[in-house]
């Protein structure tokens, strides 16, 4: 079926299999790998991209229930000048990746967690990550920088 | 100032931040285009005769190209027959047993797991491939399984009929219970190191293409050079192979080398002269990338009154899984590690090795060691209860004291330097031990049904121990002043580029950001071990800096015939990178005319660093954990340690690497359990049942800093990479017996689910 999409501000129409996820999507048809697959059974949540701005894990949305709708994925969150999202900028600084592979769903994760409470505690910030599975960080520095990033917003 | 122990954010991060890293399923080589989909057919069932396969219906669907079985390997040179002699002694290197005990690359006439590869099909996509593997129709004969080490011993159903048992290794533990005869405390029983699962984020996958005669494979691997050696089997030489590790998500000693599907789909590419992609699914990776632990202790555990152990006996069975890919090297480190800290006159030691009908067992972050420590401080604990003596206090009799080192252990191993109580001390100290324990004091006399737990792991583990296969590094300085390291060693997340430029700036000046690091390819680093058994710091680390003392020597040679001077008047000014004539500031040289006057306009040392002995970092790990008394739920409170792996070369990077480890001992501990039922189907294929630990599950981790050198390599480091799982462990395991202790409880199984904690207490308080 035909789906046309705007992933990153850019509009992508193709031709796609019904069953094509929207991982599938933004990965073969939208060639950007940044989004990873870890599980594609929604425990892992390493797909996690924004859709219409909202947090979802792109193996659990299939391409066609995104067909009208904007994405954003980890390679659109930059500012158009390529300066970095606080988010960003803060796993940077706070050491909050290692292998990178959950990196891109964590960020995006953590970006809209951050819209949707601008000052959360820890306690707010590990409850609301228990969809997202690090193997490398023991979360303990993406804890950190989602806290930088929410004090750096909050600034 | 020196850049060593400074706070350097990595370098690695911005790419892997913005654009994402490339891994095996996201690389765009043109030579990849148009690459066939490999999918696996893999066995159902845990334990059958195969006996006959019909591949007819799965070839006739749209955009099947091939599907492939052992049957037409006929182009893979069968391996030379071992000598298989049931009574030679066991082979203790990490090394796969061969003869009767042969692990196939594709199921011939028999399947051993659940999982285990049977075909692979190759498709233009990938969903027609997961369509046809589904049409591949294997006939299977059960034969019974043997699920479990039990069952194993039991030696009624064998994997191996040739081999004529079950115990693919032994080494018997000297028996003396004569020893354990007059003491005053002596415990004994069985403690489970679990099976778990590696579960690195990125999946196993690899990519192959064969052309003019070459063979290049693409894999997610912790070291291209061991996977280039072990692709010879394909019957190619080691030049006719290349080897690529691009970005790499994670591996925790589960993507040491590659694994049999990855040589089966470079196979593919070479048999069916086409690119072949393959990227594996959650699933497939939950039952076919090996596991870890695994391992069955018996212990006895004597000693006397006023605290003092006496003697030590540890008999382990280790479950090998299907087949045992590194024959008895996981257990035989258990018993080098047997006593961990402790100076205990009497340690008996020894293991068996059984295969059953799981997926294969090998390194997984600790890599026996682990299993050691867990059980040493529990066994230490389970006696201090039944001695009514604290732990702390037990521990510090019995340490092994630092005048003591270098120690021999009665094991054999030769620990280099070490301070057990100092660093128990800071931790006692850092997380207030005497308040918490009169906290639990109380809520015990109130009877809270929230009981406070502390638990304390005060460990040793034993880091590149094949330290004596060096690491390579080759240094280039170059005519633009800026330089680059090839090296052997092999990241996936821990920080090599950031750590070996810092070594670069520190010797010779270069700012970091002029340090390019290259690992992981096979054509430019010909030789190299990779990254395993913590290995890449003290061992490639050291590589880079003897690289960059040999770049030094020949860089002040050819300063001094710039300069018309004598060699041993130039000097270089490390914090400015230019060099110098000795009281003469003001006539300089940078990198880069020295480089363009070198042959070539390049600077080059190309060595190899071995260490003679392995390095043995230590720690102690206090977990505070709550347990509900009613529900048998265990909170994790707080984790406070203090690992000592010597002098630290960037403190973001070990407080990363302890962090995580910390993660996934205390999964170990709490949640984490690969499980098979009575038939060997295992039960934790799928994320949903294997419950990776999450961040709600965990607190911010305590880190201390304790920095005991080595003489063993220059830079005075040990490894990090594994010792936060190894104490975190027993630290929380520990914690939530302690909880509990009082209600009569003395020892709980890991994963300490509610489940066990509950019935555990259950049971203590019935038989009160
Ligand atoms: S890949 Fe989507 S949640 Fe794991
Ligand atoms: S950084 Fe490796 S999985 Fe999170």
């Amino acid at each position: 079926m035909k789906v046309e999409l705007t992933v990153n501000g850019k509009q992508i129409t193709a031709d796609v299999e019904d069953r094509m996820l929207l991982a599938g999507f933004l990965r073969d048809v939208a060639d950007l790998t940044a989004t990873n697959i870890g599980c594609e059974t929604t425990s892992c949540g390493a797909c996690t991209v924004l859709l219409d701005g909202e947090s979802v894990k792109s193996c659990t949305v299939l391409a066609a229930q995104a067909d009208g709708r904007s994405v954003t994925t980890l390679e659109g969150l930059a500012g158009p000048d390529g300066e970095m999202h606080p988010v960003q900028k803060a796993f940077h600084e706070e050491h909050g990746l290692q292998c990178g592979y959950c990196t891109p769903g964590m960020v995006m994760a953590i970006a809209s967690l951050l819209k949707e409470n601008p000052s959360p505690t820890e306690a707010d910030i590990r409850a609301g990550l228990e969809g997202n599975l690090c193997r490398c960080t023991g979360y303990h520095n993406i804890v950190r920088a989602a806290l930088a990033a929410a004090s750096e917003g909050a600034k | 100032m020196s850049i060593l122990g400074t706070r350097v954010i990595r370098t690695e991060d911005p790419r892997l931040l913005t654009a994402g890293g490339v891994y095996v399923d996201d690389l765009k080589e043109p030579d990849l285009n148009g690459a066939l989909r490999a999918t696996f057919v893999r066995s159902t069932v845990a334990h059958a005769r195969i006996t006959g396969i019909d591949t007819s219906e799965a070839l006739a669907q749209p955009g099947v190209v091939a599907v492939l079985t052992a049957a037409d390997m006929t182009d893979v040179p069968s391996p030379p027959p071992a000598d298989f002699d049931p009574d030679a002694p066991p082979v203790e290197e990490p090394m796969p047993l061969g003869g009767p005990w042969s692990e196939p690359l594709l199921a011939t006439d028999r399947v051993r797991y659940v999982g285990e590869p049977v075909a692979i099909v190759l498709t233009d996509s990938a969903y027609q491939g997961e369509d046809a593997a589904e049409l591949v129709s294997v006939d299977y004969d059960i034969l019974p399984a043997v699920p479990s080490i039990e069952a194993a011993l039991a030696g009624e159903s064998l994997l191996f009929p040739e081999a004529g048992t079950n115990v693919c290794q032994k080494r018997g533990a000297d028996l003396d219970d004569s020893v354990f005869d007059s003491l005053d405390v002596v415990v004994e029983g069985d403690v489970v190191n679990q099976r778990v699962a590696a579960v690195p984020m990125e999946p196993r996958g690899a990519a192959a293409v064969w052309k003019d005669g070459r063979l290049t494979v693409w894999s997610s691997t912790q070291n291209a050079q061991t996977a280039r050696l072990i692709l010879t089997a394909l019957g190619l030489k080691p030049d006719a192979i290349r080897v690529v590790a691009p970005d790499v998500g994670g591996g925790f000693g589960a993507k040491i080398g590659i694994d049999r599907d990855a040589i089966v789909v470079a196979w593919a590419a070479k048999h069916t002269g086409r690119p072949v992609r393959w990227a594996e699914s959650r699933n497939e990776n939950l039952l076919g990338m090996t596991q870890g632990r695994a391992q069955l202790h018996h212990i006895k555990i004597g000693g006397t009154r006023d605290g003092k152990i006496k003697a030590y006996r540890l008999e382990v069975i280790q479950d090998t899984g299907a087949y045992a890919r590194m024959s008895g090297f996981l257990p035989s480190l258990t018993v080098l590690m047997a006593p961990g800290v402790y100076d205990i006159p009497n340690v008996q030691a020894g293991y068996k090795a059984v295969v059953t009908n799981g997926t294969p067992i090998a390194a997984y972050r600790g890599a026996g060691r682990p299993e050691a420590a867990a059980t040493i401080e529990r066994a230490v604990d389970w006696w201090a209860a039944e001695a009514g003596l604290d732990p702390a206090e037990v521990r510090k009799i019995n340490f092994i004291k630092p005048e003591q080192f270098p120690y021999l252990t009665k094991t054999g191993a030769p620990y280099d330097t070490g301070d057990y109580e100092g660093a128990l001390d800071k931790v006692l100290a850092a997380a207030g031990y005497e308040r918490l324990r009169a906290e639990q004091k109380k809520r015990r006399e109130s009877g809270d049904t929230r009981q406070l737990g502390l638990g304390l792991s005060s460990y040793v583990e034993i880091t590149a121990a094949d330290g004596v296969m060096g690491e390579t590094a080759k240094l280039e300085v170059h005519r633009d002043g800026t330089a680059t390291v090839y090296t052997g060693s092999s990241a996936h997340g821990q920080g090599h580029h950031t750590a070996f430029a810092m070594l670069v700036q520190e010797e010779l000046g270069i700012p970091m950001d002029k340090v390019e690091v290259v690992h992981g390819d096979t054509d430019l680093i010909p030789k190299g071990t990779g990254t395993h058994a913590s290995r890449s710091l003290q061992l490639g680390g050291s590589a880079v800096h003897k690289a960059a003392i040999e770049v030094k020597d020949e860089a002040a040679k050819r300063a001094a015939s710039l300069f018309e001077a004598s060699e041993a008047d130039v000097v270089l000014d490390a914090a400015t990178g230019t060099w110098h004539i000795a009281g003469d500031p003001d006539k300089s040289l940078s990198w880069a005319q020295v480089a363009e006057a070198a042959s070539g306009g390049t600077l080059t040392a190309n060595v190899t660093f071995t260490a003679d002995r392995p390095t043995f970092p230590f720690g102690t790990h206090l977990s505070i954990a709550e347990v509900d008394t009613e529900t048998g739920k265990v909170t994790l409170v707080r984790h406070v340690t203090a690992d000592d792996a010597g002098p630290v070369l960037n403190p973001i990077l070990m407080e990363g690497q302890r962090h995580g480890g910390i993660a996934q001992g205390a999964a170990q501990a709490l949640v984490e359990e690969v499980l098979y039922d009575a038939d060997g189907n295992p039960l934790t294929s799928t994320l949903a049942d294997y419950g990776v630990i999450t961040a709600a599950e965990l607190p911010s981790f305590e880190l201390i800093t304790s920095e005991t050198p080595t003489d063993v390599n220059p830079l005075g480091v040990k490894g990090i990479g594994e010792a936060g799982t190894i104490g975190a462990t027993p630290a929380v395991q520990n914690a939530v017996i302690d909880a509990v202790s009082h209600l009569g409880v003395r020892h709980i199984d890991m994963p300490t689910t509610p489940e066990r904690v509950w019935s555990a207490i259950q049971s203590a308080t019935n038989t009160k």
